[in-house]
């Protein structure tokens, strides 16, 4: 079963110069004990995405056609608002880059981690066991006396990981990260993704995560799912996206990583150009004012090209491989 | 006017907040325009007239002193909503003055002001309204001393609360490092953060407002004869109870009604807009 | 070293109270740090979280009241400076935040956020508005984005606009905390390359924070390594990177994840539990997690050592290469 099926979404805000379409035509699965990891450059929609999913788009945007099945029953895009609350945390749970959007400066720790488990018919000594036991398993040094702290007392890279203690609490089925390990030094960074993956297979979850990081997308993740100005423009496995990229954007975008420049330079690469107006969509590939390998057929949307294995990629020239395309 | 029309349609689209905004216009509407929907004066006395029941001529009737009963609720409504308007928006300026004094200042003057607020709040409201009226005199500017003093620690707590959230938040200390003064901080960065859920909560509170000028002028506490308020009316009508029931119904279903109307409307602009704030 | 200090950071210490039950406690985020950054310098600053590199960084930036030492901008001692004697201060030196939405004003305009400086600084004369389009057009932003709000911003827009922030004034030095966080590898190019540009054009000295390794090989000409509030190791990029002696900064720079899938990671892993501030280690603080520790790091702490602008903090510094020693044990038998 697919944890998360996502079809043909389409996500739009209203702003004063008239419908930005943040999400055109986005389609993929997360299937069951699987970690996708899904990049792109900032601003493309990968957090517009993952506000559709739980329901939380802001005041002026909305969802206008396409469906997200979450565990092949509840169509998430039509489920009453107080459905979705009761899925939210139970069995959707989420860790965002800003940890205190998840943290309550006012209340400290042990409290909100008492609250969280209100549900659980733990007396409350068990519960704050649990809170101590996660806070341990996220590697809080002195976790009991953490407890008593406010927010605020720890540092960014604690906060973090004591909102993904909390986020893993309760067994969600699906757990949405974003970009949580932004705030983790690399050595930190290595042992949550660790820390992730050994939970994810403990609880047996799916999860969904949001890195600019492709190291760790890499090294964590089963399934990339590559964005560009709204749309998926490439999805495949790991070692398919990694080793041998369709999309021009994704092959630009593995280049970009200055862990590929074995050189000290000061002028790292970029890819040159704007992303469009998203007001104003070209008809044709949303890629075409950056891309290297543009032709005139690019003026008509390209179509979503099977290369086989589940390696999808919405380019017309995706069948053959990029000549720029990096080999490991 | 998109910008205005956008909250506006988020209420009308519960049930009840539409219900709540709608009795709250009509009572609003009744209050302003009291003039012309009437032209009897509401403290007129006309002593062979008492005790009417309703009729064209005098649509909810008389009081025992033959008063039109019309009248008096819709001037009655005026000071009902005067009072209410008037002492929260005095209520709302203090509070968050000395909410913003207790949040932001130093760690002992919040600790006296907190011990201060809870002081006042642990006051009965009856005996404070008492003691300020053997004090003053029965009067209308007792009625708004007592709301204020009644209302205030809640408010200033609430800012408090928040202003302290907020003082460690990054964007304020983004701001320290650009070398903004403390009154720039709270009047630029920290205000606008921390007004909304209040005002939310004060139209909260709208009703029980209104119940203390009621009840302070049924009492004799109030608004002094013969200006007409809500209270006074109900108890005109309890003390003529066997000769009409309608001076009653003329002084407590308007109460009834605003009190209903705000209620649904501070509710659904609470769900709507800051839903963070449920069980407060 | 061709010195000519703007920032000077001497032996500095920060405490906070921490509230215990009847006893007074204090720890010290910041325990006695020494550096100095030469003007049109990049000093990185890397390390675990908590190890108070943000701390560091506010208390440079007078954000942060420190306990003990001393801070000297332009030659002139900031630390004791009150908040009014430092705000033309603040003019030459400004900051960059962690969190890029965090760290913007929830109900102000970017157009209003960018300006906030000139306000505060109450510099006249000049068209707002214009100096609004001039900022985010430097830093690659369309001028429609002055009416949008932070919480219509991508985290990656969000950054920008805090760069235009921090260049507005035209400061001399800039400390980024994390100043491409939350940015994809393009941009997060672009963004290093404006301030790369500024740095030569004006001769701006940068502190970057930073848990990116890859960006600090690149951009840093000058790299430190915090451990509980210290530096563990201090010095030219190049040479940190290539022969790292502490066994922290060993360790750390193993960590670093590579865009490969297949790679086999040789890393120097560390027992994770990083020792808390209220019981700092006796002798070498980071002897509870080094691989290579011996009797005596327990006993007695390491001075550091000053080798050709390398300063080092530790009894047995590596060789280049070197592996820890189970593993060596390990791959024998
Ligand atoms: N206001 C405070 N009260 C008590 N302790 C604090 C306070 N601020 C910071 N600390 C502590 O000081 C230490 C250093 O914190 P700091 O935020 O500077 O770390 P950091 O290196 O920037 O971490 P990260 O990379 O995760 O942001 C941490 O142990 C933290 O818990
Ligand atoms: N509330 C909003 N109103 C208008 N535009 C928005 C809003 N939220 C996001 N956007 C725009 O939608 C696009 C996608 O943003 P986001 O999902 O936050 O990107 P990412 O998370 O990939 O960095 C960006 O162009 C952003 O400016
Ligand atoms: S469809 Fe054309 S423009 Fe678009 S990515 Fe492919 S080659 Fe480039
Ligand atoms: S002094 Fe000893 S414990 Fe400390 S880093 Fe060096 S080898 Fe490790
Ligand atoms: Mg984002
Ligand atoms: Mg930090």
């Amino acid at each position: 079963m697919t944890t998360l099926r996502i079809d043909n979404l389409n996500v739009t805000f209203s702003t004063e110069a008239g419908p930005l379409h943040a999400l055109k035509n986005v389609s993929f699965d997360v299937p069951e004990n699987r970690i996708v990891g899904i990049v792109g450059e900032s601003g493309c929609g990968k957090s517009t995405l993952i506000n559709a999913i739980l329901g939380l788009l802001a005041d002026n945007g909305s969802v206008d056609g396409g469906s997200i099945l979450f565990e092949g029953q509840d169509e998430l895009t039509t489920l009453p608002p107080s459905r979705m609350r009761d899925l939210r945390g139970p069995r959707i749970a989420t860790v965002f880059q800003d940890p205190m959007g998840a943290l309550n400066p006012v209340i400290s720790v042990g409290k909100q981690m008492l609250n969280i488990q209100y549900r659980s018919p733990l007396s409350k000594e068990e519960k704050l066991n649990r809170a101590v036991e996660m806070l341990e398993l996220v590697r809080i040094p002195d976790a009991r006396a953490a407890l008593v702290r406010y927010p605020h007392q720890f540092s960014g890279g604690m906060k973090q990981r004591i909102a993904i203690a909390m986020a893993l609490m309760m067994e969600p089925a699906l757990l949405i990260a974003d970009e949580p390990t932004t705030a983790l030094d690399a050595t930190l960074e290595v042992t949550t993704i660790e820390l992730l993956k050994d939970l994810q297979q403990k609880i047996g979850c799916s999860v969904m995560f949001i890195s600019h990081h492709l190291g760790v997308i890499a090294e964590l993740c089963d399934d990339v799912v590559v964005m560009y100005a709204g749309e998926v423009v490439e999805r495949g496995t790991v070692r398919q996206i990694f080793q041998d990229p369709r999309h021009p954007y994704t092959a630009r975008l593995l280049e970009c990583d200055p862990a590929r420049q074995s050189e000290r330079t000061r002028n790292l690469p970029t890819i040159p150009g704007e992303i469009p107006d998203l007001r104003a969509r070209p008809t044709g590939c949303i890629f075409a004012n950056r891309c290297d390998r543009v032709s005139d057929a690019c003026s008509a949307p390209p179509p979503d090209k099977d290369i086989g294995g589940g390696h999808i990629a919405r380019c017309f020239v995706a069948d053959t491989p990029a000549e720029t395309g990096v080999t490991a | 006017m998109a910008e205005l029309w956008r909250p506006i349609r988020k209420i009308l689209r519960e049930p009840l907040g539409a219900l709540g905004l709608f009795l709250v216009l009509f009572v609003i509407f009744g209050a302003v325009f009291a003039d012309l929907l009437t032209s009897w004066d509401p403290t007129k006395i006309n002593p062979r007239d008492r005790f009417q029941g309703p009729s064209t001529q005098h649509l909810m009737g008389t009081d025992q002193l033959g008063r039109d009963l019309f009248a008096r609720v819709l001037h009655g409504g005026r000071i009902a909503l005067f009072v209410a308007l008037v002492s929260t928006a005095v209520s709302l300026v203090i509070g968050i003055v000395l909410g913003l004094i207790a949040g932001y200042g130093p760690r002992w003057l919040d600790n006296l002001m907190i011990l201060l607020f809870d002081a006042m709040k642990s006051f009965p409201t009856v005996m404070l309204a008492l003691a300020l009226v053997t004090l003053m005199g029965p009067s209308l500017t007792a009625v708004m001393v007592v709301v204020v003093l009644v209302t205030v620690p809640g408010y200033a707590r609430i800012i408090r609360t928040q202003t302290i959230a907020l003082k460690t938040s990054e964007y304020v200390t983004a701001a320290q490092s650009m070398g903004a003064s403390s009154a720039r901080i709270l009047r630029v960065h920290i205000l606008p953060n921390v007004i909304g859920p209040l005002v939310i909560l004060a139209s909260m509170d709208i009703p029980v407002v209104i119940g203390i000028e009621a009840g302070m002028s049924f009492l004799g506490l109030g608004v002094r004869p013969p200006t007409p308020s809500w209270g006074s009316i109900l108890n005109d009508g309890f003390t003529n109870i066997r000769d009409t029931a309608w001076i009653a119904i003329a002084g407590g279903v308007p109460i009834i009604i605003t009190t209903l109307g705000f209620t649904f409307l501070g509710e659904t602009l609470r769900d709507v807009f800051d839903p963070r704030l449920k069980g407060r | 070293m061709s010195s000519d200090p703007i920032l000077k950071v001497e032996d500095v210490q920060v405490s906070f109270p921490v509230g215990g039950l009847g006893r007074k406690n204090a720890i010290l985020g910041v325990a006695g740090v020494s550096f100095e950054v030469n003007r049109g310098e990049t000093f990185a600053l890397v390390g675990e979280s908590g190890s108070g590199k943000t701390t560091l960084a506010r208390a440079a930036n007078g954000l942060q009241e420190i306990s003990a030492g001393a801070i000297t901008f332009e030659d002139q001692r900031i630390d004791t400076l009150d908040r009014k004697a430092m705000k033309p201060v603040r003019k030459r030196m400004s900051m960059m935040f962690q969190d890029p939405v965090g760290s913007l004003s929830p109900r102000m305009t970017v157009g209003d956020l960018v300006t906030e400086p000139f306000r505060i600084h109450g510099i006249e004369g000049r068209n707002l508005r214009e100096e609004a389009a001039r900022l985010l057009t430097l830093v690659g932003l369309p001028t429609s984005f002055a009416s949008r709000f932070p919480h219509q911003l991508s985290g990656g827009q969000a950054r920008r606009v805090g760069v235009a922030r921090a260049i507005a004034l035209d400061p001399a030095l800039i400390i980024a905390d994390e100043p491409t966080a939350g940015l994809d590898v393009s941009v997060q190019g672009e963004v290093l390359n404006l301030l790369n540009d500024l740095r030569e054009r004006l001769g701006l000295a940068m502190v970057i924070i930073t848990h990116n390794l890859h960006v600090v090989h690149h951009v840093a000409d000058r790299t430190a390594v915090m451990y509980l509030g210290r530096f563990v190791e201090a010095g030219d990029t190049e040479e940190v990177f290539s022969a790292p002696q502490h066994p922290y900064t060993a360790a750390l720079l193993s960590a670093n994840p590579e865009p490969d899938p297949d790679k086999t990671h040789d890393r120097i892993t560390l027992p994770a539990e990083v020792p808390s501030l209220l019981a700092r280690p006796a002798g070498c603080e980071f002897h509870t997690r080094c691989p290579w520790a011996q009797s005596r790091c327990s006993m007695d702490a390491p001075e550091r050592q000053v080798t050709n602008g390398r300063a080092v903090a530790c009894h047995f510094p590596l060789e280049p290469g070197a592996r820890p020693p189970e593993i060596v044990e390990k791959a024998a038998s």
